[in-house]
């Protein structure tokens, strides 16, 4: 028994919060969690404007799919929907969405977390940060490790 | 052989392009590829060692052997989420 991977993407558009928790819930579902990762005003202590999502796109789309079927074989039941956003965010705006829905509450906290840090982990993406004086960095990310 | 490189993101402004060709000896490792790429210019001397290089969307260990029809990409420490 697993879980089931209702949505794993790389897209353009806007996230829709609502559209993950529909895409995930079922009748036999007591819990749906959903975890945004949003832009922040601030960055060590300098101030941010925006951000630009940049990622290899190819490698990307598989990764995506490889961490969320690794992530419905950690549920015994229940469903998955995660989406990273690439292009240019402004303050506030969800460049990541993953909604877990499951019969009870414990695995969709535990999966919820294990997908974004896998996504931290292994997913080919590179945020490009505005700062409010008009300058603009690459954040500093985690090397990738070589493929079992 | 002769080889084109994807660079992303930070490694593409080192690159000054988003694809670089190079030439290597049949057989060449990943290991080789990123020591050529050194080589090329001052710029991509600075290639830091926690440069990963992916082949066929898989990343690989130094001692990878690299084929003419690969894919192959340079990619820098990710920051997703």
């Amino acid at each position: 028994m697993s879980g089931t991977v209702a949505l794993a993407e790389i897209t353009d558009a806007e996230i829709v919060p609502g559209a993950l928790l529909e895409a995930v819930s079922s009748d036999g579902h007591g819990a749906a969690l959903l975890f945004l990762g949003t832009v922040r005003d601030h960055a060590d202590g300098r101030p941010v404007s925006g951000m630009r999502y940049e990622a290899y796109l190819e490698m990307a789309e598989r990764v995506m799919t490889e961490i969320a079927g690794a992530a419905a074989e950690r549920m015994e039941a229940g469903a998955l929907a995660v989406v990273h956003r690439i292009g240019t965010l402004d303050l506030r705006e969800a460049s990541v969405g993953i909604a877990v829905a499951t019969p009870h509450r414990a695995p969709a906290y535990e999966v919820n977390r294990w997908i974004i840090e896998e996504i931290k982990r292994r997913l080919p993406v590179w945020k490009h940060e505005h700062y409010a004086d008009g300058d603009a960095a690459w954040v500093e990310g985690t090397p990738l490790e070589a493929d079992a | 052989m002769q080889i084109d490189v994807l660079f992303f993101a930070s490694y593409r402004e080192l690159a000054g392009a988003e694809r670089r060709s190079v030439t290597l000896p049949e057989g060449a490792s990943a290991g080789d590829l990123v020591a050529r790429l050194r080589s090329l210019d001052e710029s991509l001397a600075r290639l830091p060692d926690t440069a990963a290089v992916v082949v066929n969307h898989h990343v690989v260990r130094p001692d990878h052997s690299i084929a003419p029809s690969d894919e192959v990409a340079l990619l820098p420490p990710v920051a997703g989420g």
